[in-house]
């Protein structure tokens, strides 16, 4: 009995808990393509870079207000930055907007050509986050570590295998659930989120009933950018922040947003977790675990080393265009 | 009008390559040369699938990659104790990995119904077990083999100039995979599809250490030229260098630099014949009216779908010579340097400048867009020295700007494309367009 339990306090260490703080960072990230799509009609490559502008602002100010000596322990610092990182990816967003993607969605352009601008302003918030903050890892997190030990809980419990409940985690999860309520509550309950999704159902119907289009639209970027950055920096309070990691998010966020169905809000939630938690299970190295449950493994039993996860995203994302080209919530085919 | 601007530009970018040998080094300026030659194939190749069919591969990278590989596998010598440890053993495997695929699509085939599906991953899921089992003891064997100078299987020692060939075919053998899967579906699709696959090819490659001794780097690849050691003791070459009264040790490196240029010239006029040829054929013609108008060309009986897979091979097999060469020209692979930016979106950069649709407009913008991308460094070094020439050279802010300099060749990749996009959408030298029927003048807008 023990020996079961212990198996499933090393699976929920290893599995359930990382994989519920990343499939919630996909989740919002994949949010924001999911809400350009929709409403923008194209993919915006420059998202991962997006939230690298929005984490960098946002770690700026952090270490502002950490060598200001402001700080709200045990919390981290980073969560008190975070509005001034949402108004700089909002600004940002904004002004991307008016100087590259308006001129080309009056003219009624195809995607594709928002597509390659997308590639243009996707190198100049590189190069911008390059200049500024420079290629490495940034460090920025603070407070308290851990809510659970992993000594606490095998005291606790007298298992032989502990459960370490980190912050970050436990903040994501709060932060990615406020968010995705509001979110709900917004699109499904305000007169301005409805106006939304009839744009993003029919664009001439919804000009037609009187909904200012300029007016969705910066909204749309401005919901975009705050759960981009919310998203990076999530990500980089839970693991660190460093460009290009952010950059190769984009192929995980892609595929979550796609797999949930693209323009689906709901969707990409669900698509956020399907791949975060097929990543971290084809990934795990299961030999512990299967010792508790009597077996006794050659090896690792590992399915696939860490470094194809990203082949995970895309076998996943193969299945669904194979399968079910719009995806679980029925999403627009592409 | 347009022939004339081509020249024009051309002889522009030539200016440029003499002002570079003149007033810093001519040994940089071929050196500038030789990528510019590379990156004008590879836009060559991103110019065959997007101008003239309008595919959206941002894979790019993983073919240039996949085509570096190649270059190792034909040209390295074979390590005959790697191959002893586990030849037989990654054979094996691989054979079962084949027969896992065809068993999975023959069970598609035959099993109907609610069962279909199940089975298919039910034998995948087998297959995938059988494979690691003889698979794995098979990879430590090799791995284990003399780690530290090889560690892999090696090649199998031909002359390093027939990887190009091999490049290419591996790039369309992984673009034909790529195309089953995604060319029936839309752009964004592809996109998204290619970019995935570009990361797997990589991670694949830098992972596989039997394969490709991954990040460990192969190094020591074979020369289709001859070594400058080697030149410098031979008594023609010392004769010759005497006599136009050069120094021996540069006019070495010199004349294997112009060799190396000499071959990639010979590649890319190939290449450009080919795909001029191609592009005047009917086949080009009616490749551009697929693009141009896909419902009205399946409506002519046009086969699109075949036609995409056929125009995505060849574009992929473009670009994978051209990585095969990159990695001959380096004399090493080395995993950890491709990376997307670089290889994929700035070569993207390259067709849009040059000319979407224009062969003669995306070799030149291969050419125009690398040499801004070198020369952007020094120029940012520079530009940040003037700015912060008033402040004492230890002070935070003058050392933090320069060090940072170098990302802002980045940032004007991305204001290059967007002005490009904006106010010359069809690029340096747009694409040329038939006369419409009947108006003498008038020429077809897009």
């Amino acid at each position: 009995m023990t020996d079961i339990l212990n198996a499933l306090v090393l699976f929920a260490n290893f599995v359930l808990l990382p994989g519920i703080a990343y499939g919630a960072q996909l989740a919002l990230g994949a949010l924001g393509v999911t809400l350009i799509f929709g409403i923008l009609r194209f993919s915006n490559v420059a998202h991962g870079d997006l939230m690298a502008f929005g984490a960098m602002i946002t770690i700026l100010v952090t270490w502002w207000l950490q060598s200001a000596g402001i700080s709200i322990d045990p919390l981290p610092t980073a969560l008190l930055a975070l509005p001034v990182g949402i108004a700089g990816a909002v600004l940002i967003s904004l002004l991307t907007d008016r100087a590259v993607y308006r001129f080309y969605r009056r003219r009624k352009a195809p995607g594709i050509v928002l597509v390659m601008a997308s590639i243009g302003v996707m190198f100049m918030l590189n190069g911008i986050v390059r200049f500024v903050i420079g290629p490495n890892d940034q460090r920025f997190a603070d407070g308290a570590r851990f809510v659970v030990t992993v000594a606490d809980f095998k005291e606790m419990t007298g298992l032989a295998e502990g459960l370490a409940i980190r912050l970050p985690v436990v903040i994501t999860v709060v932060v990615a659930l406020v968010v995705v309520v509001w979110l709900w509550w917004f699109l499904q309950r305000t007169r301005t989120g409805k106006a939304m999704r009839a744009f993003s159902d029919n664009e001439d119907l919804a000009l037609l009933s009187g909904i200012s289009p300029e007016r969705v639209v910066a909204l749309t970027w401005i919901l975009a950018a705050a759960l981009a950055t919310i998203a990076g920096v999530l990500y980089g309070l839970d693991k660190s922040f460093r460009p290009f990691t952010y950059f190769q998010l984009l192929l995980p966020i892609f595929a979550a947003a796609i797999v949930g169905g693209i323009g689906q809000p709901f969707g990409a939630i669900a698509g956020g977790f399907v791949v975060a938690f097929s990543e971290v299970t084809v990934t795990y190295a299961y030999k512990r675990f299967l010792e508790y449950l009597g077996a006794q493994p050659e090896g690792l039993v590992q399915l696939l080393s860490v470094e194809y996860k990203f082949a995970v995203s895309f076998v996943i994302l193969v299945i669904v265009l194979l399968v079910k080209p719009t995806g679980i919530f029925r999403g627009r085919v592409l | 009008m347009s022939a004339g601007r081509a020249v024009l530009l051309y002889a522009l970018m030539a200016v440029l390559l003499v002002g570079v040998g003149l007033f810093q080094s001519w040994t940089l300026s071929l050196t500038i040369l030789h990528l510019c030659l590379i990156s004008a194939i590879m836009a060559l190749g991103v110019n065959i699938q997007w101008g003239y069919a309008g595919l959206f591969n941002v894979g790019i990278m993983g073919f240039t990659a996949l085509g570096g590989l190649a270059a190792v596998l034909t040209s390295m010598p074979p390590i005959h104790g790697a191959w002893e440890a586990g030849g037989i053993g990654i054979g094996v495997s691989l054979l079962a990995l084949v027969g896992t695929i065809a068993a999975a699509v023959f069970a598609g085939r035959t099993v109907k119904g609610r069962l279909r599906r199940p089975s298919m991953a039910a034998v995948i899921v087998a297959g995938f077990f059988l494979f690691r089992a003889v698979f794995d003891p098979a990879v430590e064997a090799i791995e284990a083999f003399n780690p530290a100078r090889t560690g892999y299987l090696g090649g199998i020692g031909l002359p390093v100039i027939f990887s190009w060939l091999v490049g290419g075919v591996l790039a369309a053998g992984a673009a034909w995979v790529v195309g089953r899967i995604a060319l029936g579906l839309r752009a964004d699709y592809l996109a998204i599809a290619t970019l995935g696959i570009a990361e797997i090819l990589l991670a694949v490659i830098k992972n596989e250490d039997w394969l490709s001794r991954g990040v460990k780097n192969v190094t020591g690849l074979p020369r289709p030229v001859p070594i400058e050691i080697e030149l410098q003791t031979a008594p023609w070459f010392v004769d010759l260098s005497a006599r136009i009264g050069a120094d021996v040790t540069t006019f070495s490196s010199i004349y294997v630099k112009v060799c190396y240029a000499l071959l990639l010239v010979a590649v890319l006029a190939i290449l450009m014949w080919l795909a001029e040829k191609a592009l005047k054929s009917p086949w080009g013609r009616m490749m551009r009216a697929i693009r141009d108008n896909r419902d009205a060309a399946a409506a002519m009986g046009k086969d699109v779908t075949g036609r995409h897979m056929q125009v995505f091979i060849l574009g992929s097999a473009v670009v994978g010579i051209a990585g095969a060469m990159l990695t001959t020209l380096d004399g090493q692979f080395t995993p950890g340097q491709y990376n997307p930016l670089r290889y994929t979106f700035l070569i993207w950069v390259m067709v849009i400048v040059g000319g979407s649709g224009n062969n003669w407009g995306a070799v030149l913008g291969g050419f125009l867009i690398w040499f801004v991308w070198v020369e952007a460094e020094p120029a940012g070094i520079w530009l940040m020295n003037l700015i912060t020439s008033g402040l004492p050279s230890d002070s935070i802010v003058r050392v933090r700007l320069l060090d940072a300099a170098p990302h802002m060749r980045l940032f004007l990749m991305g204001l290059i494309l967007l002005l490009v996009l904006r106010f010359a959408p069809h690029g340096l030298i747009p694409e040329r367009r038939a006369r419409a029927a009947g108006s003498g003048k008038a020429e077809a807008t897009a």
